[in-house]
């Protein structure tokens, strides 16, 4: 735990991270930056694992795994949703929100 | 920090809402150093400042002008996503602040080492089977991301 900074700082501030990217993630238009938003919302999730894991229970490990684990699992996805955008641009030469209704070739 | 993430759902240059996403995810490994997680820290600068934002340069710069500004969103829509999302960060701060956490003050930094046990235990309270799910699904988007990526030339 960091000297002086109480929990309720960190969660505060992982929480404004989270809906800041919920405000993007409902205003982007482009599905490359909906992606990043997405990016920013699993950041602040990990982050509060974490911080809960050490300031309450700092003899388990729990908290650290799963952080982990969601770092695993933003990186596939954010691999597979790029490959399938390049795909599409491939397609439709767009990545805008309201251009992709088909996603069948 | 939040002045960076403020920047990257707002920026209208997508090389520079990345660079800005960029500076977020250090701060955040920040986070993770200042309170002893070194390990955790490391791996998000690797995995987060090497591999994703790489991705995300690179599928920019396959997609876009390196100057292309975005389209402007309406401002209809922004008002009510900002509405929505400031109602949802004020019940949550409110939660937070009125719930009393009861902080230990014994804190001691944890061993890399003690992590991988705790990964591959099969005893109580291990994590294997997680642990072998992940490394499945990460294959499986390995394969997946290089049969979708080149899906043109399989048809042909």
């Amino acid at each position: 735990m960091i000297e002086g900074i109480s929990i309720y700082e960190i969660l505060s501030l992982s929480s404004i991270l989270f809906f800041i990217g919920i405000y993007g993630f409902f205003t982007r238009e482009n599905l490359i930056m909906v992606l990043m938003s997405i990016e920013l919302i699993l950041n602040a999730a990990a982050v509060n694992f974490v911080v809960i894991n050490t300031y309450l229970y700092p003899d388990f490990l729990q908290g650290t795994i799963f952080s982990i684990f969601i770092i695993a699992l933003a990186a596939a996805e954010t691999a597979l949703a790029i490959a399938i955008i390049i795909n599409l641009y491939k397609l439709v030469t767009s990545v805008e929100v309201k251009d992709t209704e088909v996603m069948k070739y | 920090m939040i002045v960076f993430a403020l920047a990257t759902v707002t920026s209208r240059k997508v090389l520079r809402a990345v660079m800005y996403l960029l500076f977020v995810l250090i701060g955040v490994s920040g986070i993770y150093f200042l309170i002893d997680y070194s390990f955790l820290g490391a791996i998000q600068i690797v995995v987060y400042g090497g591999g994703v934002i790489v991705l995300f340069i690179f599928s920019v710069l396959l997609i876009h002008h390196v100057e292309l500004e975005l389209e402007v969103t309406p401002l209809k829509k922004k008002i009510i996503a900002g509405l929505l999302s400031a109602a949802g960060l004020g019940i949550t701060l409110w939660a937070i602040i009125t719930y009393p956490f009861k902080a230990v003050n014994a804190s001691q930094p944890i061993e890399v080492s003690e992590i991988g046990n705790k990964l591959l235990s099969y005893g109580d309270g291990g994590f294997i089977l997680p642990f072998e799910v992940i490394s499945v699904l990460l294959l499986a988007v390995m394969i997946g991301a290089i049969v979708i990526a080149k899906g043109k030339k399989l048809e042909k």
